[in-house]
């Protein structure tokens, strides 16, 4: 089991300041799958994620991506072992043009020349915003125009692991449907994604397997279908049914 | 095809000021040489503070010791310059060159490397934590400052300008320094390469974007940190180089002029945007103009007409006239 796992958390324990943020949260990212992370904000959700991109460090527990040991490393080296992540607020460089915020993504490219040709059209394809401003300010862009951004951005280049904190956020829900398309289409080509989300449906619509955070730790882990299918467990774990 | 909506309110100050002085001026002649000497004064100051305004915009350090490079490059010119004096006597220009030239690379070198272990050992240690910055600075600064003393000695040196810089071409009535014209070529070389580097290379755009959000620069896989000690060590060289001109444009320097001319360069950073390149040309460019004119109509004000021109500007513009976003 431990094998087909790309990321893992053991007892991670986070404090911000003062405060104990999460109190040993156990976490498995299966390899190829789409993990939804939920739960009720304040959770602990959004740390969890800056935690695993060593932004906020662990202050006990392990972390593990493809088998190595990741807990003590820096976030640049986390994400050069093609981990790419979107924070809960995009992480948009406002005062760049639209085509500068991809070219810096994009690791292995100098210039906008040596960036894969294929691989931009493809996804112009999914996320048309981002060819028609390519050469505008990104702080320009409408909100859902700049989260279209935040996830083009991420998958540039072809990353392993995809860790997106609320892609529904304040989104319309058109664009909505146009993000759930895209990530499904991101999940064919095989990459493991990772996403916090409040929004049940796109959850239900992407997930594989599913874990609900309260309070700092993980209290239910399991696959999507099995909660979609059990109103009760949604209720106590929610507080809502779907 | 970029910057479609550029804010150009900021860049016209710089004619409106020099359109505003000229009827309490009156001559045109010298309305032209004052216009030229803050000019070449702003170029100076913008090669001495546009490292200033990156290192505060890419890791939120203020650092108030950037004096002493300043310094430290006039008098490494000082020492390069009076070792070639066949050179710097020639009335011919090239034959300057040929001494200035290497003058201002030892200068660049030497204030790059002073200023490289001055980041490794007095910045690195207070990240993020403003008060001690600005007291270990000031301090670095004094340290620095008395040990240019043990080397060069506490007097005011000369710093005689060479040969063929000396002098004045006439513009009609109006009397143009030859080497004030020249500062503001090599200020704007210096500007130029700045803004080629911060648009058209990577390195550039890591920079900007380090400046808007260093957390997500580091996210997205970049070491900042390696970054950040090569803009402070460029910034430092370019303080030297800055230096050279600074002392070639008052033909003497003394041990307290990097403390002199710091206070300059904070003004003008904040009048630009703490962290903006253009912002600082802004700003330098009018603070050099203000400099001079004032000096000309009332000397007395001319001290503190800098501090009010920033005041004027944060009035109009809190953030100074380029704000930088996200921060």
């Amino acid at each position: 089991m431990n094998s087909e796992n790309l990321l893992t958390l053991s007892g991670v324990h986070t404090h911000i300041g003062a405060y104990h943020i999460l109190h040993g949260v156990d976490l498995a990212v299966p390899k190829g799958q789409v993990t939804l992370l939920l739960g009720r904000n304040g959770a602990g959700k959004s740390t969890t994620l800056r935690t695993i991109m060593g932004l906020w460090r662990a202050s006990s527990g392990k972390l593990h991506f493809a088998g190595e040991d990741i807990t003590a490393l820096s976030t640049p080296e986390i994400a050069s072992r093609n981990i790419a992540y979107v924070p809960e607020n995009m992480g948009i460089f406002s005062d760049l043009t639209v085509r500068e915020n991809m070219l810096l993504a994009a690791r292995s490219a100098a210039s906008e020349r040596q960036m894969d040709p294929a691989r931009l059209q493809w996804i112009f394809g999914l996320f048309p915003a981002v060819e028609k401003f390519w050469n505008h300010p990104a702080g320009k862009l409408s909100g859902g125009q700049k989260q279209m951004l935040a996830v083009a951005r991420a998958i540039v280049e072809p990353r392993e692991l995809l860790i997106v904190d609320e892609p529904s956020k304040g989104l319309a829900p058109a664009i909505i449907n146009n993000m759930i398309e895209a990530f499904a289409e991101l999940k064919r080509t095989g990459v493991t994604i990772l996403l916090v989300e409040q929004n049940i449906r796109f959850a239900q619509k992407l997930g594989d397997s599913v874990a609900v955070m309260d309070n700092g730790v993980v209290v239910h882990s399991g696959s999507m279908a099995a909660l979609s299918g059990d109103a009760a467990l949604q209720k106590s774990l929610l507080g809502l049914a779907i | 095809m970029k910057n479609t909506d550029f804010d150009w309110k900021p860049v016209a100050l710089v004619p409106l000021l020099a359109l505003l002085v000229f009827p309490l001026i009156g001559s045109t002649s010298t309305w032209l040489t004052l216009t030229v000497a803050g000019l070449a004064m702003g170029l100076i100051v913008f090669v001495i503070a546009s490292g200033l305004t990156l290192v505060f915009g890419l890791m939120d350090v203020l650092n108030f010791g950037h004096g002493l490079f300043i310094a430290l490059g006039a008098f490494m010119a000082t020492t390069v310059l009076g070792s070639m004096t066949d050179w710097t006597q020639s009335d011919q220009l090239w034959r300057n060159m040929v001494a200035v030239f290497p003058a201002m690379l030892v200068a660049m070198a030497v204030a790059g490397a002073v200023g490289l272990a001055f980041e490794r050992f007095i910045v690195k240690p207070v990240y993020g934590q403003h008060l001690k910055q600005i007291l270990i600075t000031m301090g670095g600064m004094i340290i620095g400052e008395e040990l240019i003393k043990v080397i060069w000695g506490p007097q005011q040196i000369p710093l005689p300008l060479p040969m063929a810089m000396r002098g004045s071409i006439l513009i009609g009535d109006a009397a143009i320094e030859k080497y004030r014209l020249l500062a503001v070529v090599v200020g704007l070389l210096v500007f130029g390469a700045l803004v080629w580097t911060l648009n058209r290379t990577k390195i550039g755009l890591l920079i900007r974007a380090g400046v808007q959000d260093r957390e997500m620069v580091e996210s997205l896989g970049y070491r900042i940190r390696r970054l950040f000690v090569g803009v402070f060590v460029m910034g430092s060289a370019l303080a030297g180089l800055g230096g050279v001109m600074w002392g070639l444009y008052q033909q003497t320097v003394t041990p307290q002029m990097g403390a002199q001319v710091n206070v300059l360069i904070f003004i003008v950073i904040i009048i630009g945007g703490l962290g903006s390149t253009a912002g600082a040309l802004i700003g330098a460019l009018l603070v050099g103009l203000m400099a001079n004119y004032t000096g000309f109509l009332a000397p007395k004000v001319a001290l503190f007409s800098n501090i009010a021109l920033m005041a004027a500007i944060l009035l109009w513009r809190p953030q100074g006239v380029y704000p930088v976003t996200n921060r």
